[in-house]
């Protein structure tokens, strides 16, 4: 507790301990007020923004301890990544593999020439994947190189110190006791004020002044929201941002990613209709702005889908659609395939990329693990949600492209800005199976190493611009948004 | 978990970069894996002998793995490091030398675990790897002539032995 304040307080004149909880415990006399002025001092918070770096100090100095801890008990804290069981060396094409495993130079081949030792190939990439692969850890929260005092975020449970765990103590009591509360009250408020707001703005007959007051509604809800969830957000490059008549793209991570970005604009949301509160914040919502809500039968029929999204497009004066292509929720370290049916439309694509600090608290929704309900409430338990977003510079479908490459070359800038990986996965792999059509060009690709490429020589100068799982793009068994 | 550490030759850190992979694939949170938790991996089940691979994890005719068979089966595959040549001579074999990575590969091949690879063995394996891609006189030509060039005891089946010869030009500390 103690720490806490010399951190605010040295923070205030300027200088900063390196590591500052060697600090002794104030006499009994002098922590009562230290106390109170901590509760108020905390109570302030959701209404001015939180000081970042107190809780910068504090996981430093929890990364300090748990590595002195370690080190005195002669143990290795962090995992390496790169001390796998197998030695995995980069990507090469099939052809590329077989050919090195047989050591032979001549890379054409008439006959039909097998080895039994090509199995070694699909053994070993087969292995590799089960031990670390790239697709299903994107389904789980990322895992941190520090703790941050959270519980859910500590997988190697081990006890350091007696401090630390006073510490963690006090920090469930802040979370759960001071803020929780705080954040629930401001969201409830949020929320009742939307659908109170937008109803009775939807009452005025003016449609000029409707729109405008609308808007006004929206961003003042929304901010109340972001305030709810203490969400520190930094947005890069304003000038990009998405104007009517285009569509924003971005990538998906949590529920939470449209708060976030309708709290600097305003969107119109596309979506299922829900029932319960959702569908009461969906119809208030519809009352006042236009915003385009599908019945759940009606999602299938991607014609209809994306007639009403052009239909929206085209109207100069409806505000930009805010979509997820990807279609479900990963966990910030990469984007995943994007659905074409969004880039099908033929309109102005403003990317964004969104890409959150994992450090105070991790904005990833487990839809398998969480409901809503509890995710919010772990998300308001948390220190903070810091997040960036990057406005990237509109797009449009160039000559000669079709959807497909179009969202992939989106895809691709998104990622390069938000630093996440880029994966041709589709993010449906969640719940659903592989298809077998990529299995099938696995085995088309060694066939042609068994029986040469006398035929196929168009399909192979295709199939050969990329690794094995490069081909996948080229087929996309993917629905439409 | 001691013994059989020494044996399998892991490292701490690599024994608990593997359990949290096991139970990062056990969805159903009860200690063991099953097909269906192999079969979740996509770039397992779009490999041509993922089903073969998978069934190397599973003992004798059980569904479920544990957690030590899960990474005895790894182990194999671990790479060899020059260190551990000058080790204890009398010990036995690692799980990952060369001729364990052989046996590994020469059961996926022999389903029936007679010790010999037969022309059928032989011609689904590569069914699996080809798909609908070549046809049957194609494949079974070459079947024929592979095995015409491995079997040197005239038995018209592939045995260890033979196969570790036909596997010779391979250098396995590359590859695995």
């Amino acid at each position: 507790m103690n720490c806490f304040f010399s951190c605010k307080r040295l923070r205030k004149t300027g200088t900063l301990p390196p590591v500052f909880c060697s600090a002794e415990l104030q006499s009994p006399g002098n922590v009562l007020p230290n106390f109170l002025t901590l509760i108020i001092s905390l109570c302030m918070l959701p209404f001015f923004s939180l000081n970042l770096s107190n809780l910068e100090c504090i996981s430093e100095w929890a990364t300090l301890r748990m590595e002195l801890g370690a080190k005195e008990k002669n143990q290795e804290l962090y995992k390496p990544y790169t001390n796998g069981i197998i030695a995995k060396e980069p990507p090469s094409s099939l052809q590329q593999e077989i050919q090195e495993l047989r050591g032979s130079a001549n890379s054409l081949r008439s006959e039909p020439e097998f080895e039994m030792a090509d199995i070694f190939y699909f053994c070993r990439r087969g292995v590799e994947s089960i031990v670390d692969d790239e697709v299903t850890k994107r389904f789980s929260a990322q895992e941190l190189k520090s703790w941050n005092l959270l519980t859910r975020s500590n997988y190697n449970f081990r006890h350091i110190s007696l401090r630390l765990t006073v510490l963690w103590g006090l920090g469930i009591l802040i979370r759960y006791g001071v803020l929780l509360p705080l954040r629930v009250t401001l969201a409830v408020t949020g929320i009742c004020l939307l659908l109170v707001l937008t109803t009775l703005v939807a009452f005025l007959p003016n449609a000029e002044l409707r729109s405008y007051l609308s808007e006004k509604v929206h961003l003042m809800c929304y901010r109340i929201c972001v305030r709810a969830l203490t969400a520190i957000i930094t947005y890069h490059n304003r000038e990009n941002k998405p104007k009517n008549g285009g569509i924003c793209v971005a990538n998906h991570t949590t529920p939470i990613d449209v708060i976030i970005l309708a709290n600097d604009g305003c969107y119109s949301l596309v979506g299922q209709v829900h029932g319960g509160l959702m569908g009461m914040v969906q119809r208030a919502m519809v009352k006042s702005s236009s915003h385009i809500w599908f019945e759940r039968s009606e999602v299938k029929d991607r014609h209809l889908v994306a007639k009403r999204l052009g239909d929206h497009v085209a109207d100069k004066t409806k505000q930009p659609i805010l979509v997820f292509p990807e279609g479900t929720c990963i966990n910030n370290t990469s984007v995943m395939m994007f659905k074409k049916g969004s880039f099908e439309i033929g309109c102005t694509v403003y990317p964004v990329a969104i890409k959150y600090d994992p450090r105070f608290g991790d904005a990833f929704w487990n839809s398998s693990k969480f409901g809503m309900v509890s995710y919010l409430l772990r998300m308001m338990s948390s220190w903070a949600i810091v997040c960036s977003v990057w406005y990237l510079p509109p797009m449009n479908r160039e000559e000669g492209e079709d959807a497909v490459q179009f969202a992939n070359r989106v895809k691709a800038a998104i990622a390069a800005q938000g630093g996440l990986v880029d994966l041709i996965w589709d993010g449906g792999l969640k719940r659903a199976k592989v298809k077998d059509v990529f299995k099938e060009e696995q085995q088309k690709l060694y066939s042609k190493v068994l029986v040469g490429d006398s035929e196929d020589q168009m399909e192979d100068k295709r199939s050969e611009d990329g690794t094995p799982e490069g081909d996948e793009s080229s087929k996309d068994p993917a629905e439409g948004q | 978990l001691g013994g059989s550490c020494a044996n399998l030759l892991l490292s701490h850190s690599q024994i608990t970069r593997l359990y949290s992979r096991f139970t990062s694939l056990d969805k159903g949170e009860n200690g063991t894996l099953s097909r269906e938790d192999f079969q979740r991996i996509p770039e397992l089940a779009i490999n041509p002998l993922g089903d073969r691979i998978i069934n190397a994890f599973f003992p004798e005719g059980e569904d479920q793995v544990n957690f030590r068979g899960f990474m005895r089966t790894l182990a194999h595959f671990r790479p060899i490091e020059d260190n551990e040549k000058s080790k204890n001579p009398t010990a036995s074999e690692p799980l990952n030398s060369r001729t364990n990575k052989l046996l590994f590969a020469f059961r996926l091949y022999d389903l029936d675990r007679d010790d010999k690879i037969s022309r059928d063995e032989l011609l689904q394996v590569l069914r699996m790897m080809v798909g609908v891609n070549i046809s049957d006189e194609q494949l079974g030509s070459i079947a024929d002539r592979t095995i015409q060039e491995a079997d040197t005891n005239g038995d018209n089946s592939i045995s260890f032995n033979e196969f570790i010869k036909a596997s010779f030009v391979l250098t396995l500390h590359t590859l695995l």
